[in-house]
């Protein structure tokens, strides 16, 4: 079981801890020894010598000494092994949050999030166990039975070999029972959470059950295979812990051989009570790292499980190289053409290009329209606009400079977005709004809510500007989410706009409203519209219609109805349908 | 907190034999370490006063025995552990779902309007319950047996002995996990507030990241992220200073416990009041005798995670149906014509009415759309109508009879939902539309399909209608999903018809291809259309525009 490389170096440098938990592992395994040969003189003078406690007090005092030093030593250890893994998950969780910007949102986005999240948290977290716990444990495991075994043999030679045999056959036939065995109990693991996974999807159907009145039989199901688990694996542990079963024997056995050659030889005078007495407790002290590491090899495992997890991450290839400063922005002031020249793009490991030669321009003060079927690259598009991804071929301009002349943080300050889904974070309206001006005063929150048309529903709420939004506080609508998107742009205020409209979700009164703010938004500024909403193409001074990432068409609104193709197809059935409703 | 735990032991109950069994070999686990080192120091005490080979001879088969059984008793104890740890975790599901299922989804979902993740936790939280034997309930128990064992034995040489030995057991058994989980009982809850305070930053900073990036504030969210992060670890770095503590007091108590039992023993032998070959058993049967209470401060911290899962389940299971059904339910009607009468309805006596006063007619065969906009009670028509919560003011007739007199199984039977939320389990699709008719035969669920106008993407796919769905499989676009309900809802072949935001989420292609497949279907069904959008309505026999309460 190993840690990836690439985890390892990324964590910094562990190597100073690791070299103090050597260190007092050393001197842990000093102090067992001391601790075997202060009892067994003990022992010894009680038993045999016939020693009053008066004449022990001193090695009984020595005893003391050895107790409080062991305790001491393992508070120790735990706390630098605890300060390993600290160093280590606090490093990984920043350069796994800063290569996670690096990649952006076309890398985060979508159904890899929750992973990525859970990465974030509970995966750099399982390496707590491998710093904290099995690492310190492999010290140990290497320091204390070598110390023992020097003890041993400079006492007595033949118990000394006993251990040297019976050393090595632990972890053989741990690593020939076990490993195997591991393998399955590990695939049984995943399976536990397979039928996990399982109960939790009939939890959530459990609605959808019941009206097809097939939920009381599930009773039955649930029952049926929780039951067939726990008989495949039960035969599958089976083996499993054979790999714990060969460790105690082991253990137990060859103590009770040494305490049974040792008694042996005691008799016919062929070693002191105290030498055999001394072997005999250090004996047990031998296997107990080894056992211990066994316990703690679980956490091991979780730790280089989420190790390849992270590594891949932060292996992932950058998407573009973001050297330029960010202090260098384009002038938000005077007109802004933007033209797109033979732009095209094509996700990593995907063969066919998402966008194709894609040149088109926007002039000053322009609304530009960007139709298409779902898939036909015009989320892609805005995202390229936005530096998110950069082109495989081809070239931004803005006026007479290309976009790549700034750094992609520096080209975004000219740009407003109103997405698709704005995310909306845990925090106050206000800061949601101030997310495109942190700096912005109340007022000018204020006056941004107003020109999107969400002042009145903000004051409905429970706290106004200051609820909270999310998991702990007030949910908002679909069409509410989009109205504060709309107060972000206005108070980011840029010469350059991209509207990514969401186009279900929103009953008349929003549309309305949002129709009304997104127009005000639009004046005198440069902007790109991706929509399938009819009342926006109509206003486009130029609509291009996408298609596998072409342009297959282009024009104005009347000009497109005329000709056949996928813009009435888009637009046709919608249109026929809302003229009926109007 | 002591009714939780009465209450989490009486569905241990039923395993109470295998429990029984896995202590005692628990026990005997121990045993053979105490044994194992117990007769080794009395054979080696013996051998050292030099007598015949014979006298040895108990003692050795002694050694060798517990040599050999420690290993096979900790393998049965871990066997049938394990066992009991399945048969508790099968048992809790059972017993989980059979308390739930008549509460879905009225109390489910009322307890879940701040979190979407209530279900998830509750199977997190039976994942932590299944563990209660192995990590909670067995090392106590174990530590009892052994406790008492020794106690008697320890007792037969002299009361003292016996006394100081009990003494530091329980300090070591029951001192030392109080005093640790007093010492971390607020730190451990500071540390799951601190961990989700991180994780909700850093789910913003990840599913956020688009509007991060567009506005120029990641680095502001990676400085956030990154305060949490160390704020995190400086706290579980007072949490591994506790648990080295707790761990050298164990086994500093442990070694004191010998050293104690070492002088009183000596002082024994010294008035002739124990034999001299006892001094090494005594010490080492201490000694190894704490491996039984070395385990308990674990098993304190596991007990009180097990009864805060506990009493969240508990918490749930003990609502009282939203509805009851009837005890001499009507059978089913032949006419399905609806009328709603004077119908108010508030979620909670407390919260305001979310209907008001609401009336319609829809005959059968007919069809009605209610349109308006989010927030004003659409979706409570439907809960109401399918009786997954029940009204108290007004009416709600069906075939002319009052609908809370039918069971809410048999109306199950007569109406279809097709909605936003339908759920698609992670099985077959085959598996999946069958659900609505499990006798159906395979031209009959294909026939449905066609109807459906997703027989040929079915057919196109690999394993056909074998084709799993779901995280391990196939991920279905909406429209797929939506016709997939379609399919469903045709096999099923239930006069009622309710379409609850049946295409809001798809693409106008996709919505045009799905209206179509309905479009047959709904034909002689009494149909009931939910919606925010006027695009559904043009095969219909009367609208009905709802806006906020105190409507209509």
């Amino acid at each position: 079981m190993k840690l990836d490389k690439r985890v390892l170096r990324e964590a910094g440098n562990v190597r100073q801890y690791l070299f103090i938990v050597a260190g007092l592992g050393t001197i842990a395994g000093l102090l067992v020894v001391s601790q075997a040969y202060l009892l067994s003189q003990v022992v010894n003078g009680a038993f045999l010598v016939g020693s009053t406690i008066s004449q022990l007090w001193p090695l009984l005092v020595g005893l003391l000494v050895v107790f409080v030093g062991r305790s001491l030593i393992s508070w120790a250890s735990e706390i630098v092994g605890n300060r390993a893994a600290e160093q280590v998950k606090g490093n990984l969780r920043k350069s796994l949050y800063q290569r996670l910007l690096q990649l952006g949102p076309g890398y985060t986005r979508g159904e890899r999030s929750g992973e990525l999240t859970n990465t974030l948290t509970s995966g750099v977290e399982a390496l707590d166990g491998y710093f904290s716990q099995y690492l310190p444990q492999m010290f140990l495991t290497v320091i204390i039975p070598l110390m023992v075994l020097v003890a041993t043999f400079a006492t007595d030679l033949l118990s000394g070999i006993v251990l040297l045999l019976t050393a090595p056959i632990l972890p053989f036939f741990m690593a020939l029972v076990g490993w195997a065995a591991e393998a399955k109990a590990k695939q049984q693991f995943k399976s536990l959470s397979l039928l996990s996974a399982h109960f939790l999807d009939v939890l959530q159907g459990l609605p959808t059950l019941k009206l097809l009145g097939r939920s009381q039989a599930q009773t039955e199901i649930i029952g049926r295979i929780s039951e067939r688990f726990r008989k495949t694996t039960m035969s599958v542990l089976q083996v499993a812990f054979l790999s714990s079963l060969v460790m105690e024997l082991g253990a137990t056995l060859s103590t009770a051989i040494i305490a049974v050659e040792i008694g042996l030889r005691l008799l016919y005078s062929q070693i002191s009570f105290e030498a055999a007495f001394f072997v005999l407790l250090l004996a047990p002290e031998f296997y107990l790292p080894i056992r211990a590491l066994g316990t703690k090899y679980h956490a091991g495992m979780a730790g280089s499980g989420a190790s390849k997890r992270i590594a891949d991450i932060l292996d992932t290839p950058l998407p573009n190289d973001n050297t330029l400063p960010v202090t260098q922005v384009p002038s938000k002031t005077g007109p802004q053409i933007i033209r797109f020249e033979g732009v095209s793009f094509r996700y990593p490991n995907q063969e066919q290009l998402t966008l194709e030669n894609i040149t088109f321009e926007i002039k000053p003060g322009q609304k530009v329209a960007l139709v298409g079927p779902t898939g036909s690259g015009k989320s892609t598009l805005a995202s390229v606009l936005l530096r998110f991804n950069e082109p495989y071929a081809g070239q931004i301009w803005q006026n007479d400079n290309p976009i790549t002349l700034w750094s992609a943080a520096g080209w975004r300050k000219n740009v407003a977005v109103v997405p698709q889904n704005p995310y909306l974070f845990n925090k106050s309206v206000a800061d949601n709004i101030r997310l495109a001006k942190p700096e912005a005063t109340l007022e000018e929150v204020v006056q941004a809510a107003r020109l999107a048309n969400a002042h009145e529903f903000i004051l409905g709420l429970p706290q106004g500007y200051n609820t909270l939004i999310g998991e702990r506080g007030a949910r908002l609508s679909g069409g509410q989410a989009q109205r504060l998107s709309l107060a972000r742009a206005f108070l980011k205020n840029t010469p350059l706009l991209i509207l990514d409209e969401a186009t279900s979700n929103l009953d008349f009164e929003n549309q309305a409203l949002i129709m009304e703010a997104t127009r005000l938004l639009m004046l005198d500024r440069t902007t790109l519209i991706i929509t399938h909403r009819l009342s926006t193409v109509r206003d486009a001074d130029q609509i291009f219609v996408l298609e596998n990432g072409r342009i297959v068409d282009f024009g104005n609104h009347a000009a497109l109805l005329q000709t056949e193709g996928v813009y009435q197809d888009l637009l046709g059935v919608r249109s026929e349908v809302r003229g009926v409703a109007q | 907190m002591k009714n939780t735990l009465l209450r989490l032991l009486g569905l241990v109950v039923p395993f109470k034999g295998w429990i029984a069994l896995a202590i005692l070999l628990g026990v005997a686990t121990v045993g053979s370490g105490v044994g194992l080192l117990t007769t080794s120091a009395y054979l080696i005490s013996a051998a050292a006063l030099h007598p015949s080979v014979a006298v040895l001879s108990v003692a050795i088969v002694g050694v060798r025995f517990f040599g050999i059984t420690r290993g096979i008793f900790r393998y049965l104890e871990r066997y049938v552990s394990h066992m009991v740890t399945f048969k508790l975790l099968a048992r809790l599901r059972v017993w989980f779902y059979q308390a739930v299922e008549p509460l879905a989804p009225a109390r489910l979902l009322e307890k879940n309007y701040h979190s979407g993740n209530l279900l998830g936790r509750v199977v997190s939280d039976i994942e932590t319950l299944q563990e209660f034997y192995v990590r909670v309930l067995a090392p106590p128990l174990v530590a009892v047996v052994v406790g008492v064992v020794l106690w008697f034995w320890f007792g037969a040489y002299e009361a003292t002995l016996a006394l100081t030995f009990l003494t530091f057991f329980i300090l070591a058994g029951v001192g030392v996990p109080v005093l640790a989980y007093i010492l971390s009982r607020k730190l451990g809850q500071d540390i799951i507030s601190q961990r989700s305070e991180l994780a909700v930053e850093i789910v913003d900073g990840i599913q956020g990241m688009a509007d991060l990036l567009a506005f120029g504030q990641e680095h502001q969210q990676a400085a956030r992220i990154e305060k949490l992060n160390r704020q995190l670890l400086k706290l579980q770095r007072r949490q591994a200073w506790v648990k080295g503590l707790q761990e050298s007091l164990g086994n500093i108590l442990m070694n004191l416990a010998a050293w104690s039992m070492f002088i009183i023993a000596s002082g024994l032998v010294r008035d002739n009041k124990l034999e001299p070959i006892y001094l090494a058993p005594i010490l080492l049967a201490t000694l190894a005798s704490f491996e039984a209470v070395l385990p308990l401060p674990l098993a304190m911290q596991n007990l009180s995670s097990c009864l805060e899962a506990a009493r969240r389940l508990f918490e749930l299971v003990d609502a009282k149906p939203a509805v009851v059904s009837p005890a001499n339910p009507l059978p089913l009607p032949n006419n399905y014509s609806l009328s709603v009468k004077n119908l108010s309805f508030a979620y909670q006596s407390d919260q305001p009415l979310v209907l008001n006063n609401l009336s319609f007619e829809l005959s059968q065969g007919h069809t009605l759309a209610i349109v308006g906009t989010s927030g004003v009670g659409k979706s409570t028509i439907v809960n109401l109508l399918l009786r997954f919560w029940d009204y108290n003011q007004g009416q709600i007739l069906l075939g002319g009879q009052e609908l809370r007199d039918y069971s809410p199984d048999d109306l199950h039977k007569i109406i279809s939902v097709i909605s936003q939320t339908t759920h698609l389990f992670n099985t077959s699709i085959r598996e999946n539309i069958l659900l609505a008719r499990p006798a159906a035969t395979q031209d009959e669920i294909e026939s449905a399909a066609r109807q459906a106008q997703i027989h040929n993407f079915i057919q196109s796919l690999p394993q056909g209608y074998d084709t799993r769905i779901g995280e391990q499989g196939l991920r279905l676009s909406g429209g797929e999903r939506q016709r997939l309900a379609i399919a469903r809802a045709i096999l099923k072949d239930a006069p009622i018809l309710i379409l609850d935001e049946a295409t809001s989420n798809l693409d106008a292609l996709t919505e045009h291809e799905v209206l179509l497949a309905l479009e047959k279907f709904q034909q002689g069904r009494t149909t009931l259309i939910i919606t925010h959008r006027p695009v559904e309505l043009e095969k219909v026999d009367e609208i009905l525009v709802l806006k906020g309460v105190a409507q209509c």
